[in-house]
């Protein structure tokens, strides 16, 4: 990072492992990111990317290892505890609530930093209607921030795919998140889509949104990241500044392939 | 110890019931991931039907011994309940193959409600007894009694599953029907007729679920067009205790819910100093089948239920 | 611009004034052209609109097939009954426990209410990890179960009376009146068939107020949200196992108030009533209807509940003229016809009569769903 002294960790997580029957998904893998960095994930097909990703936002319960957020502990956590702790995440196939509208689906993100029940909802007391306009006029507002404000009441199905990957972050947002976990979100888009997602990105970050990014796009991420660790087999080969990464003679054999001499 | 002998015995012989109908639940499971409701109306038709049939074939004066009239009756039963099971796959299940998972469940259900209406308009909602064509001498066998006819229900069904694991395991269609369930897509690319293997698979069932339905039948003495509920949600029970999808489970789990409602209901009374007697036998398979999804969804030998990412 | 509204608001104003007095009229209008069975008939179709939307919010809107609804239904008419009938009297008489009986309805009704919710969160928990199917078998063993025990518990104490059922219950008294007795004002008599129709209807808009609420909600829209993508909801951190027993207690509760209504509206209630059929019924009225759709359901309710009175009133008299034998019963067609429904609307209109908007997006996205559902389980093992 461009200012070392500044260094805060905000996630570490040591020796995970995480075994599918007999297939072992991730192996030994450890890495700290620091607050308001970029960091990349990368790494061959079935390397362990997404594995990892379900890892740390709660979805899978890994075997071993630690896991730790802003010092509290996260290890085998429930997916709405690590949300409520702050990590956000999109998916690698877009999973938004199709028949929804794009207003709906980050309304849905605000769940967990609003507390109505059922008794609310039924009485609508004063307290309620309020905390009602707030997550919405906060969720139009998100909507806005990534720029699909004019869609806000079509359904989220009709979108466009790019503009569904930004919806995608935009209800990631909602929850308010310091680390933002984004799985291939240029995926399928074309030059000028990625640019602009690259700028949502960099915003995001610079509005203080630590963002965790798995990408196969390699020139976006040499460009955008402070940091990146390559995944291998279910195991971390190399982490560092790209320049350095992108040299590593690991990494390039792991994309590569062993080159016979 | 005898009474617990009588009613391992007993236990068997309902249990190799039951795994004989879990095979038809777990077949189709193991292709379509789908809980075929109507099974239970299946193994009910078979009952009926051959009832009726022996009827008939004893009507026309012939004579004919006992076990033939019952094995007449099946043989007549057999293509009719394979025949239903093929029409129940082609117009409720078939079209909802890519819908929505509630979507087929809910036809499943109604195919289950249609059959068994129509079991009643036929032969009204009344038990009929099962004619008592099969020898049934007693054997002693360690201070306990077992009968003709269960030994015969005993190894007809060991057979029959024999014959069954080995079709799956040696014969062309057993190896698409395994390749079906593994992988239905890669399955059709490499030339498996999968609409043809999934009638199958619902026509195989069938026919077992009416051997097991005239095996009820006969070990209990009489049928009755709603039978099919009940013995249907054991079965299926035994087939998630053993793990769906999973052949072998479902014959493991078949003759253990057997023995466990058999040995448990035996007991329940003098355990509980006659507060629950043996009216609470048809809670066992209830408790069972919860306690196998909460603790161990994936059975004794089988794939793992609980909702995945 | 403003002006349209306004007329619009009227015209809705008047809309809804007209529907408010036909429904004020229509008990006495139906006991006049239908005779007095169709008052009856009415009300017990109230019942099935409470019960149908009841189940309307564990299928409809949060997308969790129960096939054990009837359970809960059962609950609340074995608390009101219990507690309103000489059965349990005798048992409390001299135990301090007195008090307990013949509480005032606005004492009973949310008692009911909250015993079948507690019922619907104990029966509901254990269920929740697992897939849609497994849950729907579940949840119909614990039906069963519930019914098996209603029909035992009557020993070693005597609680349910078993088989036999409770009866003498006691009819509803509100302000102090029985609805047992007939009351006339303005010189037009209300029996207890009209009293309990408005006691019914009050008690069906209630709910129906209840579910447009809820449906609109912080907690309504996670539900749709775990409908639409359990693991999407779970990743935006909502906690789906509450927010699913929150929906297996609502519908409970709402199968309760009905429940407790008709062990009053009947004075006799018995297991008998409780069956699987039941439950079926039931779901095929929200399904039929429109899941999630609540003037889809309500339809579905009326249409279901009509069907077999219909049938009374046509098969039978068909039957003796034409065969001079009755060899359909109307019972067994009326399933029939149910069992047929249910296949037909899945097949070729999934999201029932009268469908919301949202539902039927939901249902004719079959290809979709199925691409999106291999693609996730791509992503699992990635």
């Amino acid at each position: 990072m461009a200012n070392q002294a500044k260094t805060e960790l905000l996630l570490e997580i040591t020796g995970i492992h995480k075994r599918f029957g007999g297939l072992h998904a991730l192996n030994d893998v450890a890495l700290s990111i620091n607050k308001g960095e970029i960091y990349g994930l990368i790494g061959p097909n079935g390397a362990g990317k997404t594995t990892l990703f379900n890892v740390l936002t709660g979805l899978y319960q890994p075997d071993e290892g630690k896991f730790t957020f802003k010092g509290i502990d996260l290890f085998r956590q429930k997916p709405n505890v690590v949300v409520e702790s702050g990590i956000a995440r999109t998916f690698q196939n877009i999973r938004l609530f199709h028949n929804m509208t794009a207003l709906e689906n980050v309304m849905v993100g605000r769940h967990v930093r609003t507390k109505a029940g059922v008794i609310g909802a039924v009485f609508r007391n004063p307290g309620t209607k309020a905390e009602e306009a707030a997550i919405r006029a906060r969720s139009l507002a998100l909507l806005d921030y990534v720029g699909i404000r004019k869609h806000a009441e079509e359904h989220a199905k009709n979108l466009s795919y790019g503009d569904q990957r930004r919806l995608e972050i935009a209800r990631a947002l909602a929850t308010d998140p310091q680390l933002l976990a984004l799985d291939e979100p240029a995926a399928g888009m074309n030059g000028k889509e990625t640019d602009d997602l690259k700028r949502l990105m960099e915003k995001i970050r610079a509005d203080g949104v630590t963002i965790l990014l798995i990408e196969h796009d390699v020139k976006l991420m040499m460009g955008l990241c402070d940091r990146i660790a390559v995944l291998d087999y279910g195991k971390k080969i190399a982490e560092g500044v790209p320049e350095v990464v992108k040299n590593d003679p690991r990494v390039i054999e792991a994309y590569l392939g062993a080159t016979p001499d | 110890m005898d009474i617990f002998i009588q009613q391992l015995i007993n236990g068997l012989v309902v249990g190799s019931i039951y795994a004989l109908i879990a095979l038809g639940y777990t077949m189709v499971y193991g292709i379509l991931q789908l809980i075929n409701f109507a099974h239970g109306e299946i193994v009910m038709m078979g009952a009926m039907i051959t009832i009726s049939a022996i009827s008939v074939l004893s009507a026309t004066g012939v004579g004919l011994p006992g076990p033939v009239l019952v094995i007449g009756g099946l043989l007549i039963a057999i293509p009719i309940t394979m025949l239903i099971g093929f029409v129940i796959e082609r117009v409720a299940y078939r079209p909802l193959r890519k819908a929505p998972r509630l979507a087929p469940l809910i036809t499943a259900i109604g195919i289950s409600i249609v059959l068994q209406q129509i079991a009643v308009l036929i032969w009204k909602n009344n038990p009929r007894s099962f004619p008592d064509l099969l020898p049934h001498d007693p054997h002693n066998f360690f201070g306990a009694v077992i009968t003709d006819l269960q030994i015969v229900i005993v190894v007809l069904a060991i057979l029959i599953m024999a014959g069954l694991l080995l079709m799956v395991e040696k014969t062309k269609l057993g190896r698409a029907m395994r390749a079906v369930s593994m992988n239905q897509a890669v399955a059709g690319l490499m030339g498996v007729n999968i609409n043809y293997v999934i009638s199958m698979t619902f026509v195989i069932g069938s026919g077992l679920g009416a051997i097991a339905g005239v095996m009820v039948g006969a070990n209990y003495g009489l049928a009755y067009p709603t039978m099919g509920f009940m013995i249907g949600l054991k079965a299926f029970t035994a087939a998630v205790l053993g793990g769906i999808g999973n052949l072998g489970g479902a014959v493991a789990g078949g003759i253990l819910l057997g023995i466990i409602e058999s040995v448990g209901a035996g007991y329940l009374g003098p355990l509980t100093g006659g507060v629950l007697g043996s009216h609470y036998q048809d809670i066992f398979a209830f408790m069972v089948l919860i306690l196998v999804l909460v603790f161990r969804p994936s059975g004794l030998l089988g794939e793992r239920v609980a909702e995945r990412a | 611009m403003f002006a349209i509204n306004k007329q619009s608001k009227a015209t809705a104003f008047i809309g809804m004034a007209i529907f408010a007095v036909v429904l004020a009229v229509l008990p006495f209008v139906m006991g006049a052209t239908l005779g007095n069975t169709w008052i009856r008939n009415l009300d017990l179709a109230m019942l099935y609109i409470m019960l149908a939307l009841g189940l309307n919010i564990v299928v409809g809107y949060a997308g969790l097939l129960d096939l054990g609804y009837i359970a809960f239904y059962a609950v609340g008419a074995y608390v009101y009954a219990l507690l309103n009938s000489p059965h349990l009297a005798g048992m409390l008489a001299g135990t301090g426990f007195e008090w307990l009986l013949h509480m005032p309805l606005l004492v009973v009704l949310p008692l009911a209410a909250l015993m079948a919710g507690i019922f619907g969160v104990l029966l509901g928990s254990p269920t929740l990890k697992l897939r849609g199917d497994y849950l729907a078998i579940v949840t119909l063993g614990f039906g069963e179960i519930v019914r098996l025990f209603m029909n035992n518990l009557d020993r070693p104490i005597n609680i349910t009376n078993g088989p036999q059922g409770v009866n003498l219950i006691e009819p509803v008294s509100l302000f102090g009146h029985k609805f047992s007795q007939a009351i006339t004002v303005f010189g037009i008599e209300f029996r207890n068939v009209h009293l309990y129709y408005y006691l019914f209807l009050a008690l069906a808009i209630l709910i129906i107020i209840v579910s447009i609420r809820l449906q609109s909600s912080r907690i309504g829209r996670a539900w749709v949200a775990i409908r639409e993508d359990e693991i999407a909801a779970q990743a935006m951190g909502i906690n789906t196992r509450n927010v699913k027993l929150l929906a297996f207690a609502m519908g409970a509760s709402f199968g309760g108030v009905s429940g407790a209504m008709f062990a009053s509206f009947q004075g006799f209630v018995s297991p008998e009533s409780f069956i699987l059929m039941e439950s079926i019924v039931v779901l095929a009225m929200v399904v039929l209807g429109g899941m999630g759709h609540i003037p889809g359901v309500i339809l579905g309710a009326i249409l279901l509940f009509l069907t077999p009175e219909v049938l009374r009133d046509v098969v039978n008299p068909l039957q003796d003229k034409l065969l001079g034998e009755r060899v359909v019963n109307p019972e067994n067609l009326r399933m029939l016809l149910f069992g047929l429904a249910l296949i037909f609307v899945m097949l070729v209109r999934p999201e029932g009569l009268w469908p919301s908007k949202r539902r039927k997006a939901e249902l004719h996205e079959q290809d979709e769903e199925a691409a999106a559902a291999a693609a996730a389980k791509e992503a699992a093992h990635g």
